[in-house]
């Protein structure tokens, strides 16, 4: 492994952290990739040789993962840990869960009970793994552009 | 009896972890030994002395090129074990870290039933945690 290799993938891990830290808030793409000194195309190219999938998909079973975290520990309601996690529309957000997870939010927060794991260890295991055949609807996120257009 | 003495972080460069390790995180270095191109090097928590911290550098004589290569690809994608450290004040630890110049923290110190917790990564990808536990009020005993 090169020198070069290395120090992208040290910038793309910080690019990721980048995102588990601000996966509540409204994230462009362009911006996390500017964590990672990349241009948004070879930002979104470089994360998926080295993590596996998408900057998108990344940021998205984040979210999925918090979501199961609020509906299993809180009883707050579905709309609200949708936003909560970051999602900006309902619909999406129960899409998303439902393609990732297999069941609405609903039916699983009926099956599941509080984990009482520290937090570091539930983020680092639950976040959920890839289901074959689960559609790439994007690879891209504008959501603070989106945002700031309202 | 069996208790542990020495764990291992793998670290891109010995020095650069040693400056880490000791000058912003704030351990103290334990053995420095070096024998031929292999240094064991090792730090520790200040009055935890039987407890030590090996920095090891992929490389030889104990790694072949094509190893050492995927041991620091590794590293650097964040894919390798880390540590986890406790104290008492995680957030005066979170201010003195970032007065050091540390920036790489994966989550600013956050409140939980268990305690307070906060993460950062070393200059090399390896994911450190620290854990302010929450005071328990001790049952009383008859």
């Amino acid at each position: 492994m090169s020198r070069e290799l290395e120090d992208l993938n040290r910038r793309l891990l910080r690019a990721r952290d980048a995102m588990d830290r601000a996966y509540a808030e409204p994230l462009d793409v362009v911006a996390v990739a500017g964590v990672a000194h990349l241009s948004r195309a070879h930002f979104i190219r470089s994360f998926r040789a080295v993590f596996g999938e998408t900057p998108h998909r990344y940021l998205q079973r984040r979210r999925v993962e918090r979501s199961m975290f609020l509906l299993r520990e809180t009883d707050r309601s579905v709309t609200d840990i949708c936003f909560d996690v970051g999602f900006t529309s309902l619909g999406t957000f129960s899409r998303t869960f439902r393609e990732i997870i297999g069941e609405t939010p609903s039916d699983y927060r009926v099956g599941h009970a509080p984990l009482w794991a520290p937090n570091c260890f539930q983020m680092a295991t639950s976040r959920p793994v890839g289901a074959a055949g689960v559609a790439m609807r994007s690879s891209t996120f504008e959501e603070a552009a989106a945002a700031a257009a309202r | 009896m069996i208790k542990l003495n020495v764990a291992t972080i793998m670290v891109l460069d010995q020095e650069e972890a040693l400056d880490f390790y000791v000058n912003k995180l704030g351990l103290e270095k334990a053995q420095d030994i070096k024998q031929g191109p292999f240094r064991w090097l090792t730090v520790r928590v200040p009055g935890q002395a039987d407890v030590e911290i090996l920095l090891q550098q992929p490389g030889p004589p104990l790694h072949d090129e094509a190893t050492t290569a995927q041991l620091r690809g590794l590293i650097t994608k964040g894919a390798m074990g880390g540590l986890v450290l406790q104290t008492d004040d995680a957030r005066g630890l979170y201010d003195t870290l970032k007065a050091r110049g540390v920036t790489d923290f994966t989550q600013e110190p956050t409140d939980h039933f268990y305690g307070t917790d906060m993460g950062i990564r070393d200059p090399f990808g390896n994911p450190i945690r620290v854990l302010q536990p929450a005071k328990v009020a001790h049952k009383a005993t008859a």
